[in-house]
């Protein structure tokens, strides 16, 4: 690219990607970095799986089997902060690199060398947390929560985890603040934010997200570190301080963080649904304003997550009520997603599948949501596998489900090329059955009491614990489909036509050629 | 091949880059700020726990001299607990498991600590007195956890605590436990 830019004085944009390893290191255009960015993510996603392989594997039968538990807590530790900030979080963000200019009409990022430098901090933030597996100590095993006193006891690893956890944050700082800057000074005339796509609207609310709460959550291993090396006493009783108070700042940054996992997500199924049902979205502008309540109530019921620390039953009202109005701006979602397929002429391409299926699914998580807002309840559910069950359902049918719809539903656009339906069409059916085999019984195994993070248990949860496992083993075998596919299609394949759908989706991006060219929107596109 | 319209948004490309700018600049203030308030949440807690009398919230609030009246028509059991730390190694228990005591008078209790190691070593107790709430009312007058406490090699000894409970403390409560957290303390205070 610089060198590009010096052939072309007049103009910093090459008409044509420059070849070979430059264009993918120096590339300030939105379309490769979006590539980079969910290339990347499939990478993690498959090594997180792989990580959640070894923990059902252990955890197939009764027994120490495979793993040393210190090992086994690594990978529990390891699988969740790989998938949430390697898999699910670039995903979106490559996403929103890929589709937010397109959307909008704007010819790149507002701030393409930013663009570039918060992707290529990725890598390297996470090759320092693969290389703790190493380290004298062994790679980071007290949960992905950090929780001092355990996390601050930790080897080597625990300062490396720290320096990768603030490269993540930086990298999705930056690319929160780019998507804000292109969002709202990049549209094309006649865009109005009341026009835009869900998809871009969800965005916008999930980058103010970021970047309200990615500084605390570096401002709270910061503690930790100062504790570990600088003997401060933030979190250290003896000094003066808490360790309660940990759970406080970590969580005040780590629920809004599970809706920056999943409003990207409402935004690509309010794109889906209603191309596949060849209706207009049910409720638009409450479907923004649902997403913003979201957004606020995101930042008053932190202490959901740790009711069993001890709090004044105030305190604990608070939170219970303020958890449970959440339901009514996400009930207000599934309403309108419901209703926008109502009476719809619907036709099931593998985007659709995959958005129905999230409708169905995430609500469940959603409904397992309300169940833990109780605190007298949440007193039985802490800690054990119902929790785990809940989270996976709103992630993995959730928020992977719709990043999976969203590449079925772009990637003629990306490539090109029409994919193998009949491959995306087993993907889908095998995801869907093994995912519910994999999870719904951790509901039954937490109801009955078993703990989370722990490689051995008690007999009597054995069986479900196999069916889960053989439900992990399909789930994840099944993934190989999803990158065979994507590998295919973007090496050939029918032609695809600009509109891609038979549908006739709507939105700006179908006004393009398939697939859309390195530069897009040079002139103004025309906004109806 | 550059065919970007100058007039996009009736803007120029110079003008956009200026707008583009000063709100990447603004967003940043806004992230350092979002990094400020981590760390200001760090004394907000401090005073939430204070306002709902959560912890240790007495000793940090500061002694209190209270003159109340002796209420001998309410007696309250104490009860004392100590749990030993995890780093290092100490003896460490109430000498009397538990006092019954009326409200508004001063009372002493004492503990025992022993350094069981070969080395000179320092301890810092923290309190805790539950039910949660309680703590405003249990007035500390003289305390071994208000100091780290220094043992050489093999010394124990009994530390005293004086408290008064406050005869406004809520009639539902009759029973007040006062539980020690005994934390080595050597190698931060070795720095």
């Amino acid at each position: 690219m610089a060198h590009a830019s010096a052939e072309h004085a007049h103009d910093d944009h090459p008409d044509q990607p420059a070849t070979g390893i430059k264009r993918w290191l120096f590339t300030t255009n939105h379309k490769d970095i979006g590539t980079m960015y969910l290339v990347f993510s499939l990478i993690m996603f498959f090594i997180g799986g792989a990580m959640a392989m070894v923990i059902r594997a252990e955890l197939f039968k009764p027994g120490l089997q495979l793993v040393d538990p210190l090992f086994y807590n690594s990978m529990t530790t390891n699988h969740a902060l790989v998938m949430i900030f390697g898999a699910v979080m670039p995903a979106f963000v490559g996403l929103a690199n890929w589709m937010v200019p397109l959307q909008i009409g704007a010819p790149d990022m507002a701030l393409p060398r930013m663009n570039n430098f918060s992707f290529w901090i990725l890598p390297f933030a996470f090759t320092l947390m693969i290389l703790t597996f190493f380290v004298p100590g062994g790679a980071a095993a007290g949960g992905w929560t950090l929780y001092p006193p355990l996390s601050i006891q930790g080897g080597d690893s625990f300062p490396m985890v720290i320096f990768a956890i603030h490269m993540m944050g930086i990298s999705s700082i930056m690319g929160a603040i780019n998507v804000i800057v292109t969002i709202v000074n990049m549209r094309a005339p006649g865009m109005t934010l009341l026009k835009m796509p869900l998809f871009c609207w969800t965005w916008l609310i999930t980058a103010y997200l970021l970047i309200a709460v990615m500084p605390v959550l570096a401002g709270s291993v910061t503690m930790l570190l100062t504790d570990h090396f600088f003997k401060t006493s933030f979190f250290n009783a003896a000094g003066g301080g808490d360790p309660v108070m940990f759970q406080h700042i970590f969580w005040f940054f780590g629920h809004p963080e599970v809706y920056i996992m999943i409003l990207p997500a409402f935004g690509i199924v309010s794109e889906i649904l209603p191309t596949f049902s060849r209706k207009p979205l049910f409720g638009y502008d409450s479907m923004v304003y649902a997403t913003a309540s979201i957004a606020f109530l995101s930042f008053i019921v932190w202490a959901h997550h740790m009711f069993t620390v001890g709090m004044p039953l105030a305190a604990q009202l608070f939170f219970m009520l303020s958890t449970m109005l959440i339901a009514v701006p996400t009930g207000v979602k599934v309403f309108n997603w419901t209703a926008t397929m109502w009476r719809g002429s619907l036709s099931f391409e593998p985007p659709m599948l995959f958005a129905i299926a999230f409708l169905f699914l995430f609500t469940i998580g959603g409904f397992s949501g309300v169940m833990l807002a109780f605190v007298p309840a949440d007193f039985q559910y802490q800690d054990t596998y119902f929790v785990v069950a809940h989270f996976h359902y709103v992630l993995v049918p959730g928020a992977v489900f719709a990043i999976m719809a969203a590449v079925y539903y772009w990637l003629p656009k990306w490539t090109g090329h029409m994919y193998n339906m009949t491959l995306a069409n087993w993907h889908f059916w095998l995801s869907t059955i093994f995912v519910n085999v994999l999870f719904f019984p951790q509901h039954f195994l937490g109801l009955a009491g078993m703990p989370r993070r722990i490689p051995d248990y008690a007999v009597q949860f054995a069986d479900w614990n196999m069916v889960s496992s053989i439900g992990a083993f399909g789930f994840g075998l099944s993934q190989i489909l999803f990158a065979i596919v994507v590998i295919q299609c973007a090496r050939g394949g029918k032609k695809a036509t600009a509109q891609v759908w038979d549908a006739n989706p709507r939105g700006l991006e179908w006004t393009l050629p398939s697939p859309a060219p390195y530069h897009s929107f040079q002139s103004v596109p025309e906004v109806k | 091949m550059n065919t970007e319209d100058p007039n996009r948004d009736g803007l120029t490309r110079e003008q956009h880059r200026k707008a583009n700018r000063s709100l990447t600049q603004r967003l940043l203030v806004f992230t350092a700020g979002s990094f400020a308030f981590g760390f200001a949440l760090v004394p907000l807690y401090g005073v939430l726990c204070k306002v709902a009398g959560i912890g240790n919230a007495e000793a940090k609030a500061g002694p209190a001299i209270v003159r109340e009246a002796v209420d001998v028509n309410r007696t309250i059991t104490v009860e004392f607990i100590a749990n030993p730390a995890t780093v290092g190694s100490y003896e460490f228990y109430p000498e009397v498991k538990s006092l019954r005591i009326h409200p508004g008078k001063l009372y002493e209790a004492k503990f025992f600590a022993r350094n069981l190691t070969r080395m000179d070593s320092v301890a810092q107790a923290v309190p805790s007195v539950s039910p949660g709430g309680s703590a405003l009312y249990f007035h500390k007058t003289e305390c071994f956890c208000f100091s780290p406490q220094r043992f050489r090699a093999g010394e124990g000894r009994d530390m005293p605590v004086r408290f008064i409970v406050d005869p406004q403390l809520p009639a539902n409560v009759d029973k007040l436990t006062l539980a020690y957290a005994f934390y080595d303390l050597t190698q931060t205070a070795a720095r």
